[in-house]
């Protein structure tokens, strides 16, 4: 029997019918047309999934869409203020931070997450931040530099 | 499969209770869900534990910390009494999974998902933390390394349920630390781990010990014997020798491709001395 579900996505009231067993990344690809959020592995090893729930940073698909009910949920597509990138994004892109785009949703919301809690992060800090992060393309390097940018910009360094 | 989300332990119980079928606690999830996807386990019935009120506060008593048996690990280090208290259990926790993982996972949940390597698991036994479980019929409180059975399996009877984590009230001129070997720098399963908790006298002697190793067994092991090698002792070398011994000698691991059994053995000497090293100097001994 399906599940309705009452939640807030991106600032806006969201209300869907999900299965019980549905994870939430399904929901959002599948029910919600919001497909910024990728699945890599569907296990929580690679972080393309990633939304930050309630404040927390999760991996969409180590959740039930049932669990949503009330909950505050922000995914990639509320990252830029209308036609405006975030600072994160821009520099992303400004730092060729990317190649084939599939882990980029997961990467900028994990390291919106992390400059959140800690705005001034160490290389090895952005490093660790976002151990739950896989890219296969870039070698990590440039991501690292967009992030230690975009920091930097928010900052108002 | 169906989704509850009840408001009271009480109730979550009876859920469990009366099911018929396959019936898993959600928490985390970052156990369940896996195994869901990959169709190692397939619920008839998953009780949501989050909506429970307390289920997921840290409250500092008088004997000690209450954990809520659904608070996220990230939880643990933004709470300052707690980490002041039981960093080497705070550091076990925070090891487990990226920070995705982190904002969802919880030691009840590492504890009884029942894994050898559980990362949570060495340090809460050292610290002689205790789980209260809850079902229809009351509660009782177990020791933490009364709770597994064997690989993947727990003392835990239908219908009941992990209420809680209770940590003790840290003793003065104590400590506790928490070491895992992995060959990576994150992101990865223990080959090896250990946690050691002690406490000393004005002179630096220790005066009670406790350690626990993880990955070494079907189930974590509490090693006497360890702990008898350092008690009555300043930490000195031949003490140190005497606990890697002890440590090595409780060793009963398996080959695999994490590590064969003589690495796992030597290393859990080497594990043990380095957490005793470093809990012995949050206790204040030089």
């Amino acid at each position: 029997m399906a599940v309705l579900v009452k939640t807030t996505i991106n600032g806006d009231t969201v209300e869907y019918a999900c299965q019980p067993d549905e994870p939430l990344l399904d929901v959002l690809r599948n029910r919600l047309g919001l497909t910024g959020a990728k699945e890599g592995c569907g296990t929580g090893d690679c972080g393309a999934c990633s939304v930050i729930v309630d404040g927390r940073l999760t991996c969409s698909c180590l959740v039930l869409g049932a669990e949503m009910e009330g909950r505050t949920l922000e995914t990639i597509e509320g990252m830029a203020t209308g036609d405006k990138l975030h600072p994160l994004q821009q520099q992303f892109i400004d730092h060729a931070a990317l190649q084939c785009g599939v882990c980029t949703p997961g990467f900028l919301i994990a390291a919106k997450a992390l400059l959140s809690k800690n705005p001034d992060p160490s290389e090895e800090e952005i490093r660790f931040g976002l151990a739950g992060n896989l890219c296969r393309c870039t070698g990590y390097d440039k991501i690292v530099r967009a992030v230690q940018a975009a920091a930097k910009e928010m900052r108002g360094a | 499969m169906r989704y509850e989300s009840p408001a009271t332990t009480k109730e979550a119980c009876a859920l469990l209770a009366k099911e018929k079928g396959t019936a898993f606690v959600l928490a985390g999830g970052t156990d369940l869900l896996v195994k869901m996807k990959a169709g190692m386990v397939e619920p008839d019935l998953v009780v949501d534990i989050k909506r429970i009120k307390g289920m997921r506060d840290i409250k500092k008593t008088a004997s000690g910390f209450v954990i809520g048996a659904a608070t996220p690990n990230v939880a643990l280090s933004e709470n300052a009494a707690l980490l002041k208290a039981w960093p080497g259990v705070v550091e076990a926790a925070q090891l487990i999974g990226s920070k995705q993982v982190q904002g969802r996972c919880t030691m009840a949940g590492n504890l009884c998902n029942a894994s050898p390597a559980a990362d949570a698991v060495p340090a809460l036994v050292a610290a002689g933390a205790k789980v209260v479980l809850a079902s229809v019929n009351g509660k009782r409180k177990l020791a933490v390394e009364d709770v597994p059975a064997g690989v993947g399996r727990t003392v835990l009877k239908k219908g009941e349920i992990v209420e809680a984590i209770e940590l003790p009230a840290k003793k003065p001129k104590s400590g506790d630390a928490y070491l895992r070997f992995i060959p990576r720098t994150e992101m990865d399963i223990a080959v090896v781990s250990c946690g050691v908790n002690l406490t000393i006298d004005g002179k630096g002697v220790i005066t009670a010990a406790r350690v626990a190793l993880g990955a070494v067994a079907p189930t974590v092991l509490l090693v006497k014997d360890a702990a008898k090698a350092i008690i009555g002792s300043k930490l000195d070398d031949a003490a140190k020798a005497k606990l890697a011994a002890a440590a090595s000698a409780a060793c009963r691991p398996i080959d695999d491709k994490r590590g064969t059994v003589e690495f796992r053995t030597e290393v859990a000497g080497v594990m043990a001395r380095r957490a005793a090293e470093i809990a012995y100097a949050r206790a204040g001994g030089k």
